[in-house]
């Protein structure tokens, strides 16, 4: 048994990958599967999904609400990654720069919010910002404002919530890309009359590229999609594409649609991973 | 070429090949190795001498021909299942693990009872000479005391063959050279078969009983560091080991061990022959001539000997010491010449000066007519 | 992180200079970047300091301060069905953990130490996981689980000929099996990088010294492969413990986790409470973080 085993390796290669490879495409894809095929179908007046098949949810999906909707999560959420990419790019440079002592202490208090749980932290920055919160009592009791500021169910309140919900998963892959930076390359260009611009954006920025795209799919992705972020800080005002999709399966009870929404998400989402492999080297994310 | 194999050998190699993909490592080489020798698989890198070090480790298994150890064919024997270790070019030492355990490792998978682990391990430390480091950790270690517990380790377990990959390579110059010594005499007191290969040639003349000389999968030749020096059978031998000048020419006759090479210019060589068995060449073959540089003389007058004596001039003179290394043109080839000083070198009147006219002999017995 | 060990540079070592030279920016260029990331920093731990504080707000509403108490504590611990919710999530975790470990494990040393065709196909698949939204990967197992629901309940009704009152497989199955349909990529990955930096020729030297595979891989391979294993399960653990999005389409009766626990309590309104559960769920955090580090120092 031992020596057909060792001999046959492609047997040894499906014994290794049928665990995971079971679990990914009976958990993973199948499901997705599902939601594809309810997308193509119909509904009944009770909500339940009908054949035959139809394109009409997807005709709904592209409705001008949800259409602006779609475009609204689009923009937010680029508008999130650059906020975290423009934050995030000086911390991990002032990090780099400490001595060692101090930036594993610094590393440690990135990771801190990187490992707290995402609602906890969300609830946090609700807490701070409501009306009855910290941030107006305190305005108030200064006598600064008379009435409490309305921060939350704004853009600005979930553009927010985005960017401090997602610049742990921005600040490390840079710090790690940068930390493996050979800062003799920018002092060999700056011998060869480069100035500081031009070495930031002809040397050190396209080595540092996979960092920082790997950074950018972390934050862009889950964005697009926040369910959480939307739910406390957009109240019931401002709502994204996760938040709507999350209705028609509760009270909306619109499968189909539903499902459409969400197969049309998958998609933006696998191009953006599709350009940052092709644009990067696929660097694996360093946890 | 082949080996005529003798009676009993630690190792052999029959026809074997292997390849990789489309790339041919191995090709069909054949070698004998007799017990107790220590015996240098020497070749640039590629060569395919780790190939089949490895193959003889049972990390690799032939595509065709066959791995013999102790006169039995090994076949799709697993490495665990052979009675041979190796001591890896990077050591290999097993980080998670002190000294002791890493040397005890080899015993406990034969199953070895604790105290004879305890006992043996203490003797094979103490072969290498580091009896106190027991307790200690490979990273708490020089490279050179990892080198000797990576070799403690292998000869623990006393082995038929034992099997060295570069081992010497990522040391530095001083610690090689003592290296090489303990490892010889190490050899001789175990006294087992050592296959080591490196691509030093200094190192393979220095330590081993034979060199197999290799080169893009081939064995190219083999025998002892004096055959391999002074007979090379081809210009690969010739030039890979030690330093050579190559005259390119045509063979214009035969005299018994003796051929006389012309060369483009109309310079005439005389040097001996050795044809493979089964050749004979003639006149008019290619054919090189290779001499090597401290074999010949450099004289200001013209010498007594017929053959092989050029009015010749001197580019440069390198002194290093030791020796000196003048290069000259002849018939305005390049030829490097080096002469020990054997005299004291603070006479004025001593060195050649660039740009002198010299002569330059051999004897035909030095010089080596190669057809391949 | 430090100074490269080998000499192929050209003899420089590598120091984290500033990117820009001292003299021409001076301290001001200096002094920025240290304010933004300053800033940067206050901006992340502000709330969360708040958070911690208000904990212990003896005032029920509202963010004034009315005085140090303990009791919003003690009702957290006193709150049963929180609780249960906790050790929901601790078993739930726990369980998917290890069947995370093992399976993320086996994976990462087909795909490291095998070469076949279909390998870059199963490449995307298993960074699929770490892509896709978090929504969609909720409801779409939360379809899929309705539908094997509605598969069950017709063969049991094929098999006996009754129709059973309500089968419904959410619950502790589906979310175990869910939680570790997500996580298990993130140990692969984790699992992979440790096994690429792994010298091969340890397991060949084991090998060669006796060992056949099995005892190759129990002694050698796997004890050097555990700290980046650990590494895998805490993060397997902390995005288990973490989870709301999809453990919440996921669940079925009784099988509240604990973040959803604390979602449906602030859909009730913000209680004091809520900051408790939030400042102990932040001391686990930390705890993990601390281990995670530990375990990273002891491998170098």
């Amino acid at each position: 048994m031992m020596r057909l085993l060792r001999q046959r390796k492609g047997l040894q290669l499906f014994g290794l990958m049928l665990p995971g490879g079971f679990w990914l495409i009976v958990f993973f894809l199948l499901p997705i599967a599902v939601i594809g095929a309810i997308s193509l179908m119909g509904r009944d007046d009770l909500g339940s999904p009908t054949l035959p098949l139809t394109l009409d949810a997807y005709i709904e999906a592209f409705d001008p609400i949800y259409l602006e909707l779609f475009l609204f999560s689009l923009w937010l959420s680029f508008l999130t990654t650059i906020a975290t990419l423009v934050i995030a790019m000086p911390v991990a440079l002032f990090i780099t720069r400490l001595p060692k002592k101090w930036r594993n202490t610094m590393v440690f208090l990135v990771m801190i919010p990187f490992w707290t749980n995402f609602l906890v932290r969300t609830y946090a920055l609700l807490f701070l910002m409501r009306a009855n919160g910290p941030i107006n009592n305190a305005l108030m009791d200064l006598k600064l404002i008379a009435e409490p500021l309305s921060m939350l169910s704004t853009p600005m309140a979930v553009w927010i919530g985005l960017v401090y919900g997602n610049l742990p998963f921005m600040i490390l892959p840079l710090y790690s890309s940068l930390e493996k930076f050979d800062w003799t390359l920018i002092e060999a260009a700056q011998d060869l009359g480069a100035n500081t611009s031009k070495a930031f954006f002809r040397v050190m920025l396209p080595l540092t590229a996979p960092g920082l795209l790997a950074g950018s799919i972390l934050t862009f992705v889950p964005a697009v999609g926040s369910y959480i972020t939307v739910e406390l800080m957009g109240g019931g005002k401002t709502t994204m594409i996760g938040r709507v999709i999350a209705t028609q399966f509760g009270t909306a009870g619109n499968w189909p649609l539903g499902s459409a929404m969400s197969i049309v998400l998958m998609v933006i989402v696998t191009i953006a991973a599709l350009l940052y492999f092709r644009a990067g080297r696929g660097e694996r994310i360093a946890l | 070429m082949p080996d005529t194999p003798p009676a009993d050998c630690a190792v052999e190699l029959r026809d074997v090949v292997k390849k990789f993909g489309d790339v041919t490592a191995v090709d069909h080489v054949s070698l004998a190795i007799r017990n107790k020798e220590f015996f240098a698989m020497l070749g640039p890198s590629g060569c395919g001498k780790t190939t089949c070090l490895r193959m003889i480790a049972g990390f690799e298994r032939p595509n065709s021909g066959e791995v013999y150890i102790n006169g039995e064919a090994q076949g799709a024997t697993p490495a665990f299942e052979r009675n041979v270790n190796t001591v890896f070019q990077s050591y290999a030492l097993f980080p998670h693990m002190t000294v002791a355990q890493n040397v005890s490792f080899g015993l406990e998978m034969r199953g070895v009872a604790p105290a004879d682990i305890k006992r043996r391990v203490g003797e094979a430390l103490d072969l290498v000479r580091l009896p106190q480091m027991a307790g200690r950790y490979p990273k708490q270690m020089s490279g050179g005391q990892q080198q000797r517990v990576a070799l403690a380790r292998a000869l623990v377990n006393r082995p038929q063959v034992l099997l060295l990959d570069e081992p010497l390579g990522a040391l530095d110059q001083k610690l090689r050279k003592e290296m090489q010594l303990e490892l010889k005499s190490l050899q001789t007191q175990v006294g087992i078969t050592f296959v080591f290969v490196t691509h030093d040639q200094e190192e393979a003349l220095t330590m081993s009983d034979r060199i197999c000389v290799m080169s893009q999968g081939r064995a190219l030749q083999v025998g002892t560091p004096v055959e391999i020096y002074e007979r090379p059978n081809c210009r690969f031998v010739a030039d890979f080991i030690g330093e050579t000048n190559f005259v390119d020419g045509k063979i214009t006759g035969i005299e018994g061990e003796f051929a006389t090479v012309q060369s483009a210019a109309g310079l005439r060589f005389v040097g001996r022959i050795d044809p493979a068995p089964g050749q004979r060449p003639v006149a008019g073959t290619a054919a090189t001539l290779s001499i090597r540089p401290e074999k010949m003389v450099l004289a200001d007058k013209r010498p007594d000997a017929s053959a092989n004596a050029y009015e010749v001039k001197v580019i440069s003179v390198g002194y290093v010491g030791s020796d000196t290394r003048v290069v000259v043109s002849l018939g305005g080839e390049r030829v490097d010449v080096w002469e020990q000083n054997s005299v004291s070198t603070l006479d004025p009147n001593y060195f050649f000066r660039t740009g002198e006219t010299a002569w330059l002999t051999f004897k035909p017995d030095n010089g080596l007519v190669l057809t391949a | 992180m430090s100074t490269p060990t080998s000499g192929t540079t050209l003899g420089f070592k590598r120091r984290s200079q500033p990117l820009i030279p001292y003299e021409t920016a001076g301290k001001l260029g200096r002094f920025g970047l240290l304010s933004i990331a300053l800033l940067t920093f206050a901006f992340l731990y502000v709330p969360i300091i708040v958070l911690v504080i208000f904990s212990f707000n003896s005032a029920r509403t509202g963010a004034v301060w009315q005085g140090f108490t303990l009791s919003w504590y003690e009702k957290m611990l006193g709150n049963e069905r929180l609780i249960e919710a906790a050790l929901k999530s601790l078993i739930i975790a726990g369980v998917s953990t290890l069947i995370s470990v093992v399976i993320g494990t086996l994976t990462a040393l087909a795909m490291e130490r095998y070469r076949f065709r279909s390998k870059p196909i199963w490449d995307g698949l298993l960074y699929m996981p770490v892509i896709v939204p978090e929504i969609v990967a909720g409801v779409s197992l939360a379809m899929f689980f309705g539908l094997l629901s509605g598969g069950i309940r017709s063969i049991v009704t094929a098999l006996t000929g009754e129709v059973p009152d309500d089968v419904d497989v959410r619950g502790f199955f589906t979310l175990v099996v869910s939680h570790v349909a997500f996580s298990m990529p993130f140990v692969y990955l984790t699992v992979r990088a440790r096994l690429a930096d792994f010298d091969h020729a340890l397991e060949e030297a084991a090998q060669d010294l006796g060992a056949n595979e099995i005892r190759t891989f129990f002694r050698i391979t796997l004890p050097l492969l555990m700290p980046g294993v650990i590494s895998g399960a805490l993060l397997a653990l902390t995005l288990s413990i973490d989870d709301f999005i999809i453990s919440f389409f996921v669940n079925g009766k009784g099988w509240n986790t604990l973040p959803i626990y604390i979602w449906s309590a602030l859909k009730q309104g913000v209680t004091p409470e809520i900051n408790a559960v939030s400042t102990a769920l932040l001391l686990f955090s930390i705890g993990i973080v601390v281990l995670s580090l530990v375990i990273q120092r002891r491998q170098t």
